[in-house]
């Protein structure tokens, strides 16, 4: 026989647990909506940094015709934080690449989904270079829309390489994803499986001379 | 007496062997063997023909093929079905100056970067020419691996062996890049990083042919333009003709 005292306590029990149950639910709904809100709100602020101060950033873009990258000189806002910037940098650079006179072009409108960074482990010799590594993760979109071939793939890592490099100078190695994977190479060519070292991008040729013949 | 025997032993192999001395050399076997006087007289041995040097074998790779069509070049145009048309091209220009040629793939088939590495590998060859081709740009590309020189041992690895003949790869490039240049064509040349060249055991080059944009000295051609083609590959060829005699250096 169940005594009265074990009734009321089993009864409170299970209302306790009721009311529990829907406290859970509604802080798990409440906890999905603040980050559904912070996934919107993070390409807003790569266009449009608010409140970040101008400032003029290097990009390396390259020319299809000659192999060669040619600097231009941009002043635009910049945040803050160094993924972000690192982000910033190279929404600008897919911009001259999608201008109507652009010499490398491909039309995507949003090539980087996230870039972060690694420090680089230094040996005990410390010969290696040190500082960190860019892990940029790509937009498919932008594979889709790269033209394939050696000499395109090559001059798109090569461009986002001096660009990171030469306005981000800790920068000294690059590794590339796309949607967030690992992938053998970005449009059939271009080796995406390796690390690249930022300062080959620093190898590369001016403009070709227009005088010198056949090249 | 044991020591009496031994003694009377040692007594008749000395004998005998003094009997051998004083007789001289062993008369010739009689026989059907030639006696010496019928023997044709030895002439003198003929002069050593001079030593060749060792053939040129040439690994022409066609990038691409069977589901990976590479770049699509114009309509229809598939990239893996030029390289394997330039390849063919150049082999046969090739074999008609007397260097031998290893093809990779000689049909529209699948090869992965270590089927390729592996034909070229076993070949030991002195020139590997990685065929590509793009709609992208003018003139034809030469790339080189991005890898940095090292020192040739016996063993290389197998993801870096291209380091070890990165410097004769870019004596290779520059051979080529001089040979087209004398045929008006306009080159670019660069480092890459592009599989299967970092696993290649060989001085090589990958030739990324492009259509030729009108210009200064040239006027515009499409990549499927034959004359194109052969004046690309007459270069190539006679580029490797020239480094039959340069690659040992």
């Amino acid at each position: 026989m169940i005594s009265r005292a074990h009734k009321y306590l089993f009864a409170l029990l299970l209302a306790v647990c009721v009311v529990m149950a829907v406290f859970l639910i509604r802080l798990r709904n409440r906890a999905q909506d603040r980050l559904q809100a912070q996934g919107t709100s993070v390409p807003q602020s790569i266009a449009e940094p608010a409140g970040s101060p101008p400032k003029t950033v290097t990009l390396f873009v390259p020319n299809d015709l000659d192999d060669s990258m040619t600097t231009v000189e941009r002043t635009i806002p910049l945040p803050a934080d160094e993924n972000a910037q690192a982000r910033v940098l190279l929404e600008a650079l897919i911009e001259a690449w999608r201008a109507p006179d652009s010499t490398h072009p491909i039309h995507v409108e949003k090539g980087v989904d996230d870039v972060y960074f690694v420090p680089v482990p230094q040996g005990k010799g410390a010969s290696g270079p040190g500082g960190q590594m860019a892990v940029v993760d790509l937009n498919g979109a932008l594979a889709a829309a790269q033209p394939s071939g050696i000499e395109p793939e090559t001059l798109t890592l090569l461009s986002m390489m001096a660009t990171l490099h030469a306005n981000l100078p800790d920068v000294t190695e690059v590794h590339f994803l796309v949607d967030g994977q690992a992938r053998e190479t970005l449009a059939g060519h271009a080796d995406l499986t390796r690390t690249y070292l930022a300062a080959e991008a620093e190898q590369r040729p001016g403009p070709a001379e227009p005088a010198s013949a056949g090249r | 007496m044991r020591w009496t025997e031994g003694l009377a032993f040692l007594g008749l192999l000395a004998g005998v062997v003094l009997a051998q001395t004083a007789q001289g050399p062993a008369a010739p076997a009689k026989g059907p063997l030639p006696q010496a006087p019928n023997l044709p007289p030895m002439q003198a041995p003929a002069p050593m023909a001079p030593v060749q040097p060792p053939r040129l074998v040439v690994v022409v790779d066609a990038a691409h093929g069977g589901n990976d069509s590479g770049a699509r070049i114009g309509d229809g145009v598939l990239e893996k079905s030029v390289t394997l048309e330039l390849a063919g091209r150049l082999r046969s220009v090739l074999k008609a100056r007397g260097l031998e040629v290893v093809m990779t793939r000689q049909t529209d088939s699948d090869m992965t970067p270590l089927d390729r590495a592996q034909t070229a590998n076993h070949a030991m060859a002195g020139a590997c020419l990685v065929m590509h081709a793009t709609a992208t740009g003018s003139g034809v590309h030469l790339y080189t691996s991005s890898l940095s020189p090292t020192q040739r041992t016996a063993f290389l690895p197998w993801a870096t062996a291209q380091a070890a003949f990165v410097t004769q790869s870019l004596k290779l490039e520059s051979e080529i890049d001089s040979a087209l240049v004398h045929a008006a064509i306009p080159v670019t040349l660069g480092r890459a990083s592009v599989q299967p060249m970092d696993s290649l055991a060989c001085p090589e080059v990958a030739v990324e042919m492009a259509p030729l944009v009108a210009g200064h000295v040239t006027s515009g051609r499409p990549l499927t333009d034959v004359s194109y083609q052969k004046q690309v590959v007459d270069a190539l060829a006679a580029a490797l003709e020239q480094w039959q005699s340069d690659w040992k250096q």
